[in-house]
């Protein structure tokens, strides 16, 4: 059990930094050049040159086209129909065909819309070569955007992912495990035991939450020590100010540990309730891998109920805006008004039922 | 045979009907959670959050800037009087991406120069920002050919298309709605979670209460009590996988394409296997909290982190994608993806089922020589 609570940080984080990753580049692309001229090399060129897409092969026919798909080596297809070149130098439009393999939703999109920008960027640049062709000394007006990303420069998956595993692993290692550990007693009968010994019931209580609240901290220390060591993302809006915060959330998980200890019989009961019941609704509602943004907005309020979702902001914060207490106040007084109604609401059910 | 395994499977029913809670964890939970991934938890990007900067503050440039807004791409929540108000908005997450027009943009346009905006994104969710920068850049796009004809025109000639018809089309899914590519991930994660965390579980329960011994000195056979204790389970994960069938059908039409006689054995592979593995935790353990950790990293950490269930196998790290290899849901959920939404026959995932069945008899083969070990 000990070697777990700190083998377990460090696995998640590399398995959720590492493994835990939308980020789309070279996807596998089944071309079918019919045309084969040097128009739709150039285009075919075009979408290789960038990192997003790379070749699964060519082919002569659509219906092998078709079993790429199918087999799932190829998620995107392009061809280009015979006459492609000839169209383009009549200055007729040249009809040309991307497959999406829409199983994938989240890569279909983003390719898809990949395949656009490069296609229409294609497409003017033939339009202004044709005018210089044709001895146009002035060229027509257009738009072009500049792209900044802030925060996550490289749309980095990882930098979003590894600030989220603290709130993961707290969960895990201390609401969890807290309910274990008291369920354990009683299903072997040994908290009677300790009930009739001259235990007062607050003694008792800060006997059983003690240890998993030193793991908690123990286990933010080793997030913040290998987030920056292997992951390279230092806490920017300080590491004392996270540990404070960290602590006010642990109040949170401690007190929901304590209560569900309270309502389980067995501990094959208590993992059940805390996995189903609290762990999994309060990770997918909270914005660890799911934006908040997107649900609907009735989901968008039950949210705000949610102590987990007001962590995320603030570590996310910490970890990568770098900004401060003046920022995250709200969020930090969210928390402490949370954690605050529920450790001393679990106290007060687990005395009474004791009593 | 069938006469000593039959009491055992009425015990272990029996046990899981007492225990209401477990029960409906095991009926409702794969419910409920496709309803989450159904209708609240997708990674579609819509309305989002967008500030605008107008330093030209002509006709113009509000007409490019309504383009943003009568998509369902992006809400506007602000526009800016000042440069310096961009930090403290993406700052305190009130919006995500802020539109810089500069003074020229007008004048660029009317003397026919490239007029150059500026597009800051909040990079935090590295996913729905990459999505959004293919929004942005594509109506700004959209809006530049509108622009290059519109300046044509005013140059004399007459109207131009574009030289490229671009036709993008969506096979499998059309709509790319999430549900479908969750459903089957989630059949895989909730046979995972049902066939091997409650084997391993009511198996070291036993052992953990001291009422193995009991079940040693008794008649029954390793095996038998082997399939008294998973059948209960095979029985409900079956029911668990129609229920989620029925559902994805009724509620997100995912139908299945292929033949659910094939999927019914896929399925079944994949089962005993899982309930072998389960099986051969509980031979290795003997605390139920300890089972449950360990039935938590290797199976259900990677059954949804590591099996292609949420995240694409394809953009892990080398290393990371050599490991997923020895992950039986990563052939499971190919298998069920190609029957499920392409409804493709079992050519073009052979060598998945191949595997998988390696895997369940590799997992029942030794799980049964350990179990026998411990009876005996």
């Amino acid at each position: 059990m000990f070697g777990i609570s700190f083998i377990a940080p460090v696995f998640q984080l590399i398995i959720l930094g590492y493994a835990a990753t939308f980020d789309v580049s070279d996807i596998p692309m089944a071309v079918c050049d019919f045309d084969n001229s040097p128009s739709s090399r150039m285009l075919i060129q075009n979408f290789t040159s960038t990192e997003y897409f790379r070749v699964a092969g060519y082919f002569d026919r659509t219906s092998e086209v078709d079993h790429q798909l199918d087999d799932g080596h190829a998620s995107l297809a392009v061809i280009i129909p015979r006459g492609f070149e000839k169209k383009i130098g009549a200055g007729q439009p040249a009809p040309l065909q991307v497959i999406a393999d829409g199983t994938e939703t989240s890569t279909a999109g983003i390719g898809l819309s990949y395949a656009s920008i490069i296609i229409s960027r294609y497409s003017q640049n033939i339009l202004l070569e044709s005018l210089v062709k044709r001895g146009s000394v002035t060229l027509p007006a257009r738009v072009s955007a500049e792209f900044r990303v802030w925060y996550n420069p490289e749309l980095k998956s990882r930098n979003f992912m590894v600030p989220g595993v603290l709130g993961l692993l707290l969960m895990v290692m201390t609401m969890l495990l807290t309910s274990l550990a008291i369920v354990k007693e009683k299903e072997l009968g040994t908290l009677e035991q300790l009930v009739v010994t001259p235990i007062k019931p607050y003694q008792l209580i800060i006997g059983k939450l003690a240890p998993f609240f030193l793991i908690g901290v123990v286990d933010v220390i080793l997030v913040v020590f290998f987030a920056s060591w292997i992951f390279n993302l230092p806490v920017k809006g300080g590491e004392l100010l996270l540990l404070f915060l960290s602590l006010i959330f642990l109040m949170t998980t401690l007190g929901l540990g304590l209560f569900i200890s309270t309502i389980s019989r067995t501990q094959q009961q208590a993992m059940m309730t805390a996995i189903f019941f609290f762990m999994l609704p309060m990770m997918f509602f909270s914005g660890f891998v799911f934006p908040i943004e997107n649900m609907p907005v009735i989901i968008q309020y039950v949210s705000y109920l949610i102590p987990l979702r007001y962590y995320f902001v603030i570590v996310r914060g910490l970890f990568l805006k770098g900004v401060g207490l003046d920022i995250l106040w709200q969020q930090a007084v969210a928390l402490l008004l949370f954690g605050g109604l529920i450790l001393s609401m679990s106290v007060m059910r687990f005395q009474k039922k004791l009593g | 045979m069938v006469l000593n395994i039959l009491p055992i499977v009425r015990k272990e029913f029996r046990q899981i009907k007492r225990d209401k809670r477990i029960l409906s964890v095991l009926l409702f939970v794969p419910a409920l959670m496709l309803l989450m991934f159904g209708y609240a938890l997708n990674f579609d990007v819509k309305h989002t959050s967008m500030a605008v900067y107008d330093e030209d503050r002509t006709s113009v440039s509000r007409a490019f800037i309504e383009q943003f807004f009568i998509s369902e791409y992006f809400d506007k929540v602000q526009t800016l009087e000042s440069k310096s108000d961009i930090n403290t908005l993406l700052d305190g997450e009130h919006a995500r991406v802020v539109l810089v027009i500069p003074s020229t943009f007008t004048a660029d346009i009317q003397r026919g120069r490239n007029a150059a905006v500026q597009v800051i994104v909040d990079g935090t969710n590295s996913n729905a920002a990459a999505t959004v920068l293919g929004y942005v850049n594509a109506i700004i796009q959209q809006y530049s050919v509108k622009v290059m004809t519109e300046s044509l025109v005013r140059m004399g000639r007459q109207t131009i298309s574009m030289p490229v018809d671009y036709q993008p089309r969506v096979w499998y899914n059309p709509e790319l709605k999430s549900a479908k590519f969750l459903v089957p991930g989630l059949i895989a994660f909730i046979l995972m979670v049902t066939a091997v965390i409650s084997t391993a579980l009511a198996i070291v329960r036993e052992r953990e209460l001291g009422t193995m011994e009991q079940l040693m000195v008794s008649p029954v056979k390793p095996v038998e009590l082997i399939l008294g204790k998973t059948i209960p389970y095979t029985v409900i994960s079956s029911l668990a996988t129609v229920a989620i069938l029925f559902l994805g059908y009724v509620l997100f039409d995912v139908s299945i394409k292929g033949s659910i006689l094939l999927l019914s054995l896929v399925t079944f592979i994949f089962l005993v296997g899982s309930l072998g593995m389960g099986i051969l935790i509980s031979t290795v353990v003997e605390t139920q909290q300890l089972a449950f950790m360990i039935a938590v990293i290797v199976s259900m950490l990677p059954t949804f982190i590591l099996s292609g269930f949420v995240f694409p196998i394809r953009n892990m790290p080398m290393i990371i994608q050599g490991i997923t290899y020895i992950m039986p849901a990563r052939y499971f959920l190919v298998a069920l993806r190609a029957i499920i939404l392409k409804g493709a026959g079992l050519s073009a995932f052979w060598d998945q089922a191949a595997i998988l069945l390696v895997y369940a008899v590799l997992m029942i083969g030794i799980s049964s020589l350990r179990m026998r070990k411990i009876l005996t």
